[in-house]
């Protein structure tokens, strides 16, 4: 037996759901847009609504974020420096006299661009060298090895490695972290791929002259999705916290592009009398990291109940 | 056995020349030339290549990890750039702290999570089992230095029960060596409690509706026996599996756990050689650290056979 793949994609059996006695329509105003599938839909997974709604949050408050109040977040004024939050500086300044609100607000666009960034790039590219091993058997030994011993190495010590080759930037962030998460998704397309050849639906259709591309898009690709989706956002969640720990120890974003991760390293020196500095960004990528884990797990329930039963 | 045990360890051989690979070929694409580091800033094009003919630098990619290779095999990882020392003498000096503290938070986190994933499954739906299910979602959403400054501010600077950061060496005192590592330990295992809890609730779950449950139930066998002895033993199998696994994230962890309470282990050697790039430094830490994550997944797997006989290979 080797390593398995979803290390962080494990298992959270369903939370047990507390259904609420539902109220009368007219009662449900806000709801009332949602058509009454889609309102009982998310009745029952409380953590998809949740985690969405926390994530809708984060990515306007990316999206407008010169438009909340902030001020330029890398405007440096010694006259202002390590201020507590008060009514001025909402969240304080930092030891450059920074406006942190802007920082944090503006912060929030790296994470998302980070975390959404290296779910679609690991999934696409995994999705293929999955496909790659399930099908051409000569290669599927020489790829599995290659993936064996890219997962014996750490993802954060990989990263941190692969980082270590450039310079820092929000581009070279997203390709480190892409290049260790891609392993997760190749084994997990591949292991679909194996159970699914053996189906005598697909092998029905293989003795009938379909050929391959015929067989990955009506069969292996619709099985493939769901729990795919599930990985994708793990991967995104989990990319989130690599991204801010790598710019944490000063291999991830240069500080001229406010990150939640690089914030973090720069109240590092001060934290033990303004822990406010780290305090800030580290709220923030928490909820926005939960978010995205809740919705993960709740996608994971609603998507495919044998998957949330098996794993 | 003796068969399968061996086969088991040939099959890690192809895991490790890949990782040995990839590590080699970190250094030999790494930016920066050596020869024209240690030639300096007088020198002439022609002095750096001799140089580098001197070094065996302008040699072929297989020629030179092939060396390399054999000289990791006797065990030198090369000299560090920017302390001329020998990696393995900056790896050995910096390893206590290291191993004090993942071998501390192994040992706490599986005590504190197998518990919480039982308690969990059998007392599913309640509340205790609800806020096992939060602790795992909270612990897999809080980056590890986050928990980390959280746990100092509050026990070591405002309470004062804990030192705030550093590290004292086993050799001086047992009880000064672990107050030191009880938060970091904590820290680091924050993330291995929810995962090894996770997969220990998801497994006990599965077990628990077996027939064999319920008659030990019925034949009046104590309560707690039958959790922790009937069905735990055959939930034993995933849960020893996450807890190998898990490793990585440990090892993740512990560079930025070190980093946050300023322990001097591999982590910190890590930062340090990264913020001067120095490449020998990098290569011998993820190999080491890739070795250790290899070797306890093949401990794991010999595991197996003892603690279910029906696995038999």
């Amino acid at each position: 037996m080797t390593v398995q793949s979803n290390t962080i994609a494990a298992p959270l059996a369903a939370p047990a759901g507390s259904e609420p006695v539902s109220p009368p329509e007219s009662v449900l105003s806000p709801g009332s847009v949602l058509s009454p599938k889609k309102r009982s839909y998310l009745r029952k997974h409380p953590a998809v609504t949740v985690g969405g709604i926390l994530l809708l949050l984060m990515i306007l408050i990316a999206v407008f974020a010169p438009f909340l109040w902030t001020v330029d977040p890398t405007a440096i004024s010694t006259a202002r420096r390590t201020r507590v939050p008060s009514e001025l500086y909402w969240f304080g300044t930092d030891m450059l006299g920074r406006d942190i609100y802007s920082r944090v607000t503006y912060g929030a666009r790296v994470s998302l661009l980070v975390g959404f960034s290296v779910a679609f790039l690991a999934s696409v590219i995994g999705l293929a060298v999955g496909l790659f091993a399930g099908f051409v058997r000569w290669a599927d030994g020489i790829v599995m090895r290659i993936i064996d011993g890219m997962m014996s190495i750490p993802p954060i010590l990989l990263a941190i490695a692969l980082m270590a080759l450039t310079r820092g930037s929000v581009q070279n962030v997203i390709i480190a972290i892409t290049i260790a998460e891609i392993p997760r998704v190749a084994r997990l397309v591949r292991s679909v791929v194996l159970s699914l050849r053996e189906q005598p639906y697909v092998e029905a259709a293989l003795s009938q002259g379909a050929r391959v591309p015929r067989i990955i898009f009506r069969h292996i690709l619709p099985n493939t999705i769901a729990p795919m989706m599930v990985q994708a956002t793990y991967i995104c969640a989990s990319a989130m916290i690599v991204e801010a720990i790598l710019s944490f120890i000063g291999a991830g974003v240069p500080p001229s592009t406010p990150s939640w991760g690089n914030i973090m390293a720069e109240g590092r020196a001060l934290w033990q009398v303004r822990p406010h500095i780290i305090f800030f960004p580290a709220l923030f990528l928490s909820i926005t990291v939960l978010a995205v884990n809740l919705l993960g797990d709740g996608l994971r329930d609603s998507l495919d109940p044998r998957l949330a039963k098996s794993l | 056995m003796l068969a399968f045990i061996v086969r088991r360890i040939i099959t890690t051989i192809p895991v490790m020349a890949f990782v040995a690979l990839f590590v080699f070929s970190l250094l030999y694409i790494a930016p920066g030339d050596p020869a024209a580091v240690i030639a300096g800033d007088q020198a002439s094009p022609a002095d750096v290549e001799k140089i580098r003919a001197s070094l065996g630098l302008d040699r072929p990619y297989l020629i030179r990890f092939g060396e390399w290779f054999y000289h990791v095999l006797q065990g030198d990882l090369g000299t560090s750039i920017f302390t001329s020392l020998p990696v393995t003498q900056l790896i050995a000096q910096r390893i206590e702290p290291t191993v004090s503290l993942m071998l501390l938070t192994l040992i706490f986190a599986v005590v504190v999570a197998v518990p919480m994933g039982v308690i969990a499954a059998w007392k599913a739906g309640s509340w205790i089992d609800r806020c096992v299910v939060g602790f795992a979602v909270f612990g897999f959403s809080v980056p590890v230095f986050v928990v980390g400054y959280m746990l100092a501010y509050v026990f070591a600077l405002k309470l004062d029960w804990v030192p705030v950061q550093g590290y004292t060496p086993i050799s001086q005192g047992i009880w000064p060596w672990f107050k030191n590592l009880i938060l970091p330990s904590i820290t680091l295992g924050f993330v291995y409690i929810a995962l090894i809890a996770r997969i220990t609730r998801a497994t006990m779950l599965e077990v628990l509706q077996q027939d064999y449950v319920r008659t030990a139930s019925a034949k009046g066998v104590e309560q707690r026996n039958v959790l922790f002895v009937h069905a735990l033993k055959n939930a034993a199998v995933p849960v020893i599996t996450i807890i190998g696994i898990g490793v990585a994230l440990l090892i993740g962890g512990a560079v930025v756990t070190e980093s946050v309470f300023a322990i001097p282990g591999l982590g910190r050697l890590t930062l340090d050689a990264i913020l001067r790039r120095d490449y020998p430094v990098i290569q011998g830490v993820v190999l080491i650290f890739s070795f250790v994550y290899v070797l306890v997944n093949l401990l794991v797997d010999l595991v197996y056979t003892l603690v279910d006989p029906r696995i038999r290979y």
